[in-house]
Parts: structure tokens; sequence; C-alpha cells
């Protein structure tokens, strides 16, 4: 392995910088901004799925003790950015956002219809359940395999024929002496972190706006809202410092907030609005229902000469929601011929949003459950399947790859965990009774690197402030920059200090897509570079410094030394000191190059994972997993290993238990808890070892760091399934492999 | 949540006749199923009488039975050595259950009277009749993977829904008896006669009269200490309900079974007492053949809704396997 870069035994990982005010309560979360004068709000939800509201009852509400509001589509303020809103007589068109409280019409079942606000929480939850709401219903579709003749062609699509999920046929078929076909579903699954979402909405005058609101991009959500109110961008501030975890649920402004902020402004107090645990499976998207096709072919020896990837997805009737289920099939092995078709069925229901490894969590489990049955179909080991058609170049873009390391994962995971003892044939490895089985696949997930500003400000005590509008949902993005800033400095991690999570902060990127350190770890490293060498010419500046060659100079220990030997040189303080100064600012720009056009970049990685299976009671363990990822540089090993194995538990659970069951007599769904829509348990959690690669990708971004976020989760569940087929010979082609189907 | 009282009755006496005052009035002991149970809308008491202050956390050796306190935590029967001694299925049953945080909350009492998980139960929007007699029963054509395969009779039940306890499976196996006192004074149900099978009264999960307080359960000494498991399949390793349990208890000698309980949960309305298995094991050697004889035996007369069809079989080898283990055979 090479040489860690960032992180080694003489400089060993950061502990989180906001471990301890998060374990001990000190961190404040959205719902628990004690702002003055606050009311609470409550939402109604709708209990049909297609329809009109013919009436809402609220005299009861109105008069309950405490109320302040009740609030609908015939009393709302207008949200000026969506125009006027004349009872209109038509559904609104697909591809126009849900606008809460804007029309009678319910387009799908648990859409906030109302909301109750009041001077306490539990006022106003007492006061909503006295409201009456009644409604004309509409025939509904939610039923995916009901419908899916009617999946068609994305809009997006037929707009756009360079879209990337437009119809793609590559090469010509080679022989195919070996052929597979086979059909996958995942179901629809829902990403519930524990903190549920959360809104303060403040209204400081008429066209200034401040929300503490569980997001994953202030800056993004500033922008949504500055639109939608019609005001200056920089008179809407959003602030999310701490996110009890969001998996993608928060990369979008939802209904509610903007719910939340109409309330504000209608009892012109500020409003705080929490969604109920039931309320989180239709108020900020999921995962969507999928069913994918593949077919493989392949030569006797083991080479695909084909792969055919087919997904239909699952979107609401209002909006296209589409991911990058195929597009993996495009890349990942090298095979003349690929084709890959995407559809999209629009169903009463609301819109999917991105979730963990979005599109190539749910197509790595088609693509790597079919490499597995066709390493049976062909007899051969599974690894050495997927190493005979190892891709030496992207072949979709026919570039070469900025670095790939994929090799080397599979080489460093099957020698930790132990590939070789296993058996060729399914259902032939026992232990006590129990059935075991041994189980592979690959993954890959695209490099996102996105335009990010940062600030520092060095102290006159030599610490330093840098600052970026970044979030942090969960993987320890202010240890991850403390640590960049640190190294370039040349200090102490102590003396760093890293804001992020406010829009009134440097433009950043969301977090989503496994951006934020290729993106925000650039702009931190670039704009502490030029910190440094700012802080270097002062130096020079000083008597005593000018003589020096300014090629040999370091930074070290908050010092500016003469070279690599000298002991004794200026600190940053007196640095600053000498030139007057109380601190010194520098603001940075980081951004990709030409760099995107010549080379394809991915991040890489392989999962393997053991199982055990009760041949009585169909129950699934599993016992082992070993993760291995080449991503570039690791920054800091200890937060990307939390990763990884965040990455590793949400992957066992799409595999083994999560599932959202709807009744589809009612488009409702009827797992509406933690009781009922199943999460794994610590007690499902085996021991997890994870490995990197640690190369940097030279070609990517200055630090040479890829995203890690989304990758820990895909290929995950199909590594669980072959696995599972491998200790029952039971292929389980549909999501979550739970006992029934197994007995 | 609708607005409630909240009363602390010091005596048992107190607490029985503030309940027998009001209709609406609840005892809350744990409170981790009555709370949520409120938060969604399904009941809404008038009063909340906290039971928590009575003196009826005892766990004591009377005679031939443990007499156990209704306020006896879960956790705490589970570590009770007199319990984990004399009454380890018992303790394996409640170990299957719930987690640690909801163990260290949970009481005998409650968990006794812990309704039903059906989720259709929980969503005051859909017709239940459990919930709301006479709405209907959603459960019946939909989502119903978790419901009943075992029914009384022939008569079409009003509600497939299923008691969630995994100690109740036990306490079915066992011969226990639950004392509960009332403003007629106290008087003592065998367990099987505490539950009810859902017939005309969905809405009643057992025969407690109205402001039944349940002081105690004794659980009678027996021999099945040696012989026993408690099996309990689940979707996720812990913190789930049971689709599938059982509580099997033998007596052994000589390589024969010379006394069999078997109780099944996740199966019925009920804790489900399996009679038939246990004459039908009497006298004989223990082997998986005998054990998949009996037990699919009675499965014959067991009834699936649709999504819970898998039920059957997992049920038939869930007996299996509990009774191999508890039999010590492989
Ligand atoms: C997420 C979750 C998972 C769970 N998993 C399991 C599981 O796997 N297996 C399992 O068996 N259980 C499980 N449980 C249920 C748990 O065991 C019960 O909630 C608990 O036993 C109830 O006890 P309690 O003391 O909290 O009852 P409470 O909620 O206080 O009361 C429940 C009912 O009993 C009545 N009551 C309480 N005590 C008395 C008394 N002495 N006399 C008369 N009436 C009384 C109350 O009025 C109320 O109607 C789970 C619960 C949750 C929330
Ligand atoms: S099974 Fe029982 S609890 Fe469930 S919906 Fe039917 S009546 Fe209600």
């Amino acid at each position: 392995m090479e040489k860690r870069i960032f992180d080694n035994p003489a400089d060993p990982s950061l502990d989180r910088v906001d471990g301890r005010v998060k374990v001990t309560g000190k961190a404040t979360y959205s719902a628990e901004y004690a702002v003055p004068n606050l009311a609470h709000a409550v939402l109604v939800t709708s209990t049909i799925a297609k329809g009109v509201i013919t009436g809402i009852d609220a005299e009861k509400a109105n008069s309950a003790p405490g109320v302040l509001a009740v609030i609908s589509h015939l009393n709302a303020p207008k949200v000026p950015g969506w125009g006027s809103a004349a009872q209109p007589a038509e559904r609104a068109p697909i591809g126009t956002s849900f606008r809460v409280f804007y029309d009678h019409f319910v387009y799908f079942d648990g859409q906030p219809v109302a909301m109750v606000v009041a001077d306490t929480h539990e006022r106003a939850v007492y006061a909503a359940s006295l409201l009456k709401i009644t409604y004309q219903s509409e025939k509904h579709r939610t039923h995916f395999e009901a419908n899916v003749q009617q999946a068609i062609v994305p809009l997006n699509v037929q707009r756009n024929k360079t879209s990337p999920f437009a119809d793609y046929d590559r090469g010509e078929k080679g022989q195919v002496e070996a052929h597979i076909e086979a059909e996958y579903t995942i179901p629809t699954q829902h990403h519930q972190p524990m903190e549920p979402h959360a809104i303060v909405a403040v209204w400081e005058a008429e066209d200034k706006l401040t929300v503490y609101d569980k997001n994953q991009g202030v800056k993004s959500a500033q922008g949504q809202l500055a639109q939608a109110f019609k005001i200056p961008r920089e008179n809407v501030r959003v602030i999310a410092k701490y996110i009890g975890g969001a998996f993608g649920s928060g990369i979008r402004v939802w209904p509610h907030t903007i719910a939340a902020v109409l309330a504000a402004k209608h009892v012109g107090r500020p409003v705080k609005l929490v969604l109920g645990r039931e309320q989180m499976f239709t108020s900020v998207g999921y995962r969507p229902y999928t069913v994918q096709k593949l077919t493989i072919g392949a030569s006797k020896n083991g080479k695909l000469t084909s792969i055919t990837h087919e997904g239909i997805g699952q979107t609401s009737a209002y909006e296209e929601h589409l991911e990058r289920t195929i597009l993996a099939s495009r890349s990942l092995y090298a095979c003349p011929h690929v084709s890959t078709r995407y559809r999209l069925l629009s169903l009463d229901v609301n819109t999917p949003t991105w979730m963990r490894g979005p599109g190539d969590a749910t197509g790595m489990f088609a693509l790597e459950s079919a490499m597995d049955e066709m390493a049976f179909a062909l007899n051969i080991d599974p690894l050495d399947f997927r190493i005979k058609n190892y891709a030496e170049l992207d072949q979709e873009r026919n570039l070469p790859w900025s670095a790939k390391s994929l090799k080397e994962c599979y080489v460093l995971g099957a020698e930790k965990f132990g590939w070789k003892n296993r058996k060729l044939e399914p259902k032939s490895m026992q232990k006590d009774g129990v059935l075991v089985g041994y189980g592979m696949a690959s993954s890959l997930y695209g490099f996102h690197r996105h335009p990010s500003k940062a600030r520092a400000v060095m102290q006159a005590d030599g610490s330093v402030i840098v600052q970026s509008a970044t979030m942090d949902i969960g993987p320890g993005t202010g240890t991850a920059m403390t640590r960049i800033a640190a190294k370039v400095l040349g200090i102490h991690a102590k003396m760093v200090r890293f804001d992020l999570g406010d829009s009134a902060l440097p433009d950043a990127p969301g977090q989503n897509g496994s951006s934020t350190i290729p993106s925000v770890g650039s702009a931190v490293h670039d704009v502490c570079v030029a910190l440094r060498d700012r802080l270097i010419e002062m130096a020079f500046e000083m008597p005593g410094f000018a003589t020096k060659e300014k090629s040999q100079v370091v930074v070290r220990n908050g010092q500016v030394l003469a070279s690599m030997a000298d002991t004794n040189g200026v600190s940053f303080g007196d640095i600053l000191k000498h030139h007057h100064r109380n601190e010194l600012e520098i603001s940075a720009e980081s951004k990709s190059g030409p760099e995107r056009d010549q080379y394809s970049m991915y991040s890489f990685g392989c999962h393997f994972v053991e199982v055990e299976v009760s041949p009585f009671t169909g129950e699934v363990h599993v016992t082992r997993v070993v993760t291995c990822a080449d991503v570039g540089t690791i920054i800091n090993y200890k937060t990307a290993r939390s990763q990884s194995i965040g990455g590793i538990v949400g992957g066992i659970g799409m595999a083994l238990m999560e599932e959202s069951a709807m009744d589809h007599r009612y488009g409702r769904y009827v797992t509406s808890d933690f009781s009922s829509y199943h999460i794994p348990v610590h007690a499902d959690i085996p021991p997890i070892e994870v490995y990197y690669i640690d190369k940097p990708d030279v070609h990517v971004n200055p630090i040479g760091s890829k995203g890690l976020g989304e990758i820990a989760i895909v290929g995950v569940a199909a590594a669980v399934a072959n696995a599972v087929f491998h200790a029952t010979g039971k292929r389980i082609r549909q999501l979550p492999i739970t006992p029934d189907k197994l007995i | 949540m609708k607005p409630f009282q909240y009363l602390r009755p010091k005596t048992i006496r107190e607490a029985i006749s503030m309940a027998a005052e009001d209709p609406d009035a609840r005892y809350i002991a744990g409170g981790t199923n009555l709370i949520d149970l409120m938060k969604r809308g399904i009941v809404s008491p008038s009063k909340l009488i906290d039971i928590n202050h009575l003196p009826l956390k005892k766990i004591e050796h009377k005679g031939d039975r443990i007499h156990i306190g209704a306020l006896a935590l879960n956790s705490e029967v589970a570590q009770n050595k007199l319990v984990t001694v004399r009454q380890p299925l018992l303790v394996k049953a409640l170990l299957a259950g719930a987690s640690g945080q909801l163990r260290n909350m949970a009481t005998v009492g409650g968990n006794l009277l812990q309704r039903t998980r059906c989720s259709y139960f929980y969503d005051t929007a859909l017709p239940c009749n459990k919930r709301e007699p006479g709405s209907g029963c959603s459960a019946k054509e939909g989502i119903n993977r978790t419901h009943a395969i075992f029914f009384y009779g022939n008569e079409t039940p009003s509600c497939i829904a299923v008691h969630p306890s995994d100690m109740c499976v036990a306490l079915a196996a066992l011969d226990t008896a639950v004392v509960v006192t009332g403003p007629n004074g106290e008087r003592r149900l065998m367990m099987k006669d505490l539950h009810r099978l859902s017939t005309a009264q969905p809405e009643l999960d057992t025969y407690l009269a109205p402001g039944e307080l349940i002081t105690s359960i004794e659980v009678l000494d027996n021999v099945f200490d040696k012989h026993n498991h408690y099996l309990k399949v689940r979707d996720r390793a812990s913190y789930a309900f049971a689709l599938v349990s059982v509580a099997a208890a033998l007596r052994m000698e000589e390589g024969k079974i010379w006394d069999a309980r078997v109780a099944l949960g996740g199966v019925a309305h009920k804790p489900w007492r399996y009679w038939a298995i246990e004459l039908m094991l009497k006298g004989k050697e223990p082997s998986e053949a005998l054990f998949r004889e009996v037990a699919d035996h009675e499965l014959k007369s067991a009834t699936a809704s649709g999504q819970n069809a898998f039920k059957i079989k997992m049920t038939s080898n869930a007996i299996v396997a509990a009774l191999k283990t508890a039999a010590g055979i492989s």
C-alpha cells in the first residue's frame, strides 16, 4: 500500500471536532432554536391518494385553546414565486413542483392539506385532531406492477436527446455462449434519519427571512426560498449547523418548509414545525420502487459479450425524478455491446428523491446480482469473473480513468476476507446446522466536483478560522476540513476552527453526490495555500528573512521557517504583529478545469460478505463484512471508516429489511413507524473491516481525493444477496430478503 | 393528544375506585404501549391513573409457585434469581422481547395487556374493527404478512390481528395464573382464559372487567427447567415483533418425553397453547421426524389470508427447531 499522505501513524486521525458537543447535548439542531415568541405548527395530511378537497371544517379547531390559525389553500398567504392562485380548474402538468396550500387538488396520500398553529405543540396537535376535512376521491394509481405498461421515456429525455438517460446502444454483440436474463425489484425505501425534518421560520422583516431548517444545502435552500418568496437572496438566511442524518432527504426544499414559512407570515410570529415520524414517509422523498431487467451474454471462457440493462423507476404524477439506475452498466466492465433503457412510471405518490448511493445502489443491486448469476452459469468464481472483465478504460466515454485501483481493491479485500476458502458450489458450506454463504460485489460512483468558495482568517494568536457554507449531515465535514487546513498551514488542528451550515458563509454546494471533500476540500486546500503563501511573503518583508532562499521555505508548527532544517522561524502571530494586523483574511474559489474532458472519474470499491442462514426459519444474519475502496486520498481515516461502516449498515438494511409497504386500495403506506419500517439495529451488524487504497488521484483536484459517502452503500445489497444465494442456492431478486422468501 | 387528567393513587383500593368512577380512565404502568396509542389518537383516556407507586413489584416464591408483582419490570423479572433458576423459559421469552431500553420500562401487567401491532389499528384514517367496531378489517384483504393463521372453530373472525407479546407465549406454556383485583374483590384467571379470540367483539383483547387491576402473576413450579427453548423468528435480530414464536418445554426421562408444553406466538389473536401437540409427544422418543409429524398435524387447521401464507410452513419449521433445541438433539 502507498504511503498515507494525510493520515499516517505519525499523524493519526482527528477525533470528530464536534463529537463532544454532540454527545453532551450542546449541539443545537433545527427544532431546538429557542426563538422568542415561537408558535408551533402541526401539519394535517390527506387521507386519500387522488381527488379534491371539498371542505375544511375548522370551526372546532379554531376555537380550541391556544390556536392561532388554521391554514389551508383557502386562506394561506400567497407564495409570490408561484404566480396567482385563483382556483385552477386543472391539475398541474408534470414538471411542476408540488405547491403546498395552493389549490384543492390532492396528488398523493399524505399530502399536506392544512396546518394548525398554536401557542404550544400539544395544543396544536389537539386542535389538528378536531379538523374535519372532506374530499371527493378519484380513482388513483399507486400499484407499480399493475400500471407498469404506462411507463414512458422520461419527458426530460424527450426534450433533450443528449440526456444521459436517453436510450444507449454501443457496439456489436460478440458471441453469446452463455446467457442469463433476470428481473430485479427494489421496493420503495425511505431515508428515515433519526432526526425528523424540522424548521423554525422567522420573518425578521417584511422581506427578510431566517430559517433554521434541517437540510443538506443551506445555499440551495437560500436560493429556493428567495425565489419562492421573491425576496433578494441576501435577505434569506438559512442555518443548519448540525444534522441528525439525512441520506438525501434534505437535498431540496420540501413543501413542509414552505408551509412553515407561510405560517410564520400568516400568524406574524416565528413558527416551528417538526414532522411526525409517519409524516416523514410522504414529505421528504424516498428511494423509488424500481424494476430492472438484466440480460447478459458471455463467451464460454468468461468474457462478457453483451449487457442489456433496462430500468423503470417510479415517480409522482407531477414531477419527474430520474436517477443513475442503468448508467453503471456502461462503464463498470469491459464489454463490446451494451444497451440501456430507462423509463419512468408516474403514479399518484409523492416525488421520490436521491437516497444514499442514488440510482447506483439500485442499479448495482441488479447488475452485480446478474454478474453473480452469470458467474454461476459459467461455473467460475464470481471474483475471477469480474477480474476477467476488468475495464482498463471507460468504454462509455472512451476515455482513460483518472485513476482506478479496483483490482487492488479486489485483491486486498479477497485476502482480508479469506475469499479463497469459498467453495464454488452453492449450499456447500455449513456451520453448526446453519448454511454459510460468501458473496461479493463491486461498486463505483461518479466523481462530482462543484465550484466552491472558502475564506480563511488568520488570527493574531496564529489560530485560523476557515469558513464555507458547506454542510455536515454526519460524515464529519468539519473534522476533515480542519485536517486539511491544519496540514496545509502546518499548525495543530486545535488552532483551526471550521464554520459551516450557514448561508451567510462563502458559497458551497450542498452535501450530496459525495461532492463535499472533492469540492469544498479543494477550496479549503486552496485558500489555506493562498494564506500560507501570503504569510510567507509577509515573512519575507521582515528583517532577517529577505536574504533567504524562497524555494527552501517551509511552514511548520505555526511558523515560517527558512528551510526544513531550520528550527527557529517566525511565528504566524509575529508576522501579523510585525505588519500591524489583527487578522489576515483570504478568500478563494476552487473548481474543475479541462481535466473533466480528458479523464473519466469515478470512485471504485468492492464488498465481501459472509451470511449465515437458518434452514428452518429463513433468517439471514450477516456475520462478516470486508469492504475496500479506492477513493483517492483519505483525509481522515477515523471518520472515513465511519462513513464506510454507515454505508454498509444502510446496505444491509436495503438488502434484508427496508420496505415501505403500501395498501394500494387506499394508496397509503401502512409502514408508518420504526416498528413497521425496519432498519438494522446493533444486533444485525457484524464486525465490519474497512480498507482503503489511499492513493491520490492526481487528476481530479489538488488534494487527490474522491467521494466516499455514496459509494459506501453501492453494491452492498448485491453482495448480501449473492452471499444468500451461495448459502442457500436461492436467488432472491426482490428486495428485501426477509425470512418468508427463504423458507 | 387530548388533554387528560393525571392521577397518582397511593393504594390499590384508591386506584380501583378511581378507575371505577370513570370508564374512560386508564391505568398506566411503563407507558411504553399506552403513550404510543395516545400519541396516535387510538385511545384518548380522560384520566391516567399512574400505578407505578403501588406496592406491586415483589418477586417471591411461596408454596408451589413464584409470585411476580404486576409492576415488576420485564428486565427485573428476566434477571431475578428465582426466575432464572426455576423458569428459564420465561426468561428466554422476556429477553427475546423488544429492546433493553423498553424492557427497563415495560411491566408484567402492561406486557400482558399490550395491544396488537396491526398497522391498520394504528392508522386512524383506515377502517379497523378493533379500533372502531363495525368499520371493517383492513388487514383481511390488505397488508397481512404478520397476521393470524389460527382461529377458533368455523366462525369468521372480525379481526385477524395477533397478540404481539413474547412473555405471554412462555406464560401460556407454563401454567400461569393472573391475579386481578376489581371493585368486587380479587379473582384468578388462568393464562388461557385471560385473552380472547376475536369473534364478535374484536375491540376486547381480554376477559378483564372494566377497571380491574392486575396485581400479580403466579407461575407454578414445574419440571421444565432442563429442556426448554424459546424460538422467535423475526425480520431483524432484535427490536422486532415475532413473525412466529415457539415456547417449547419438555420433561424427559430415559430418552423419552414424559410431558410437553408448546405455545405459539404471532399466529393468533391470543398466545396459542398447542394442546394437541403436547398430547402427541407424550411417551415418545424425541426425533426430528416425530417433531415434524406433530408440528404438521394441527397446521392442517391453519388458514392464511394472503401475504401470511408463509407462516404455515414457518410455524411448522419453528416448532421442529424449537423442540429439537429443547430436547437437545441436532
Ligand atoms: C418498539 C417496540 C418494540 C416492542 N417489541 C416487543 C417484542 O418484541 N415483544 C414483546 O413482547 N413486546 C414488545 N414490545 C411491547 C412491550 O413489551 C410493551 O409495550 C410493554 O410490555 C408494555 O408494558 P408497560 O408497562 O409499558 O405498559 P403500559 O403502556 O403502561 O400499559 C399497557 C396497557 O396495559 C394496561 N395496564 C398496565 N398495567 C396494568 C395493570 N397492572 N393492571 C391493569 N391494566 C394495566 C394499561 O392501561 C394499558 O392499557 C415492544 C414495544 C415497543 C414500543
Ligand atoms: S386485523 Fe384487527 S386490528 Fe388489524 S385491521 Fe383488522 S380488525 Fe383492525
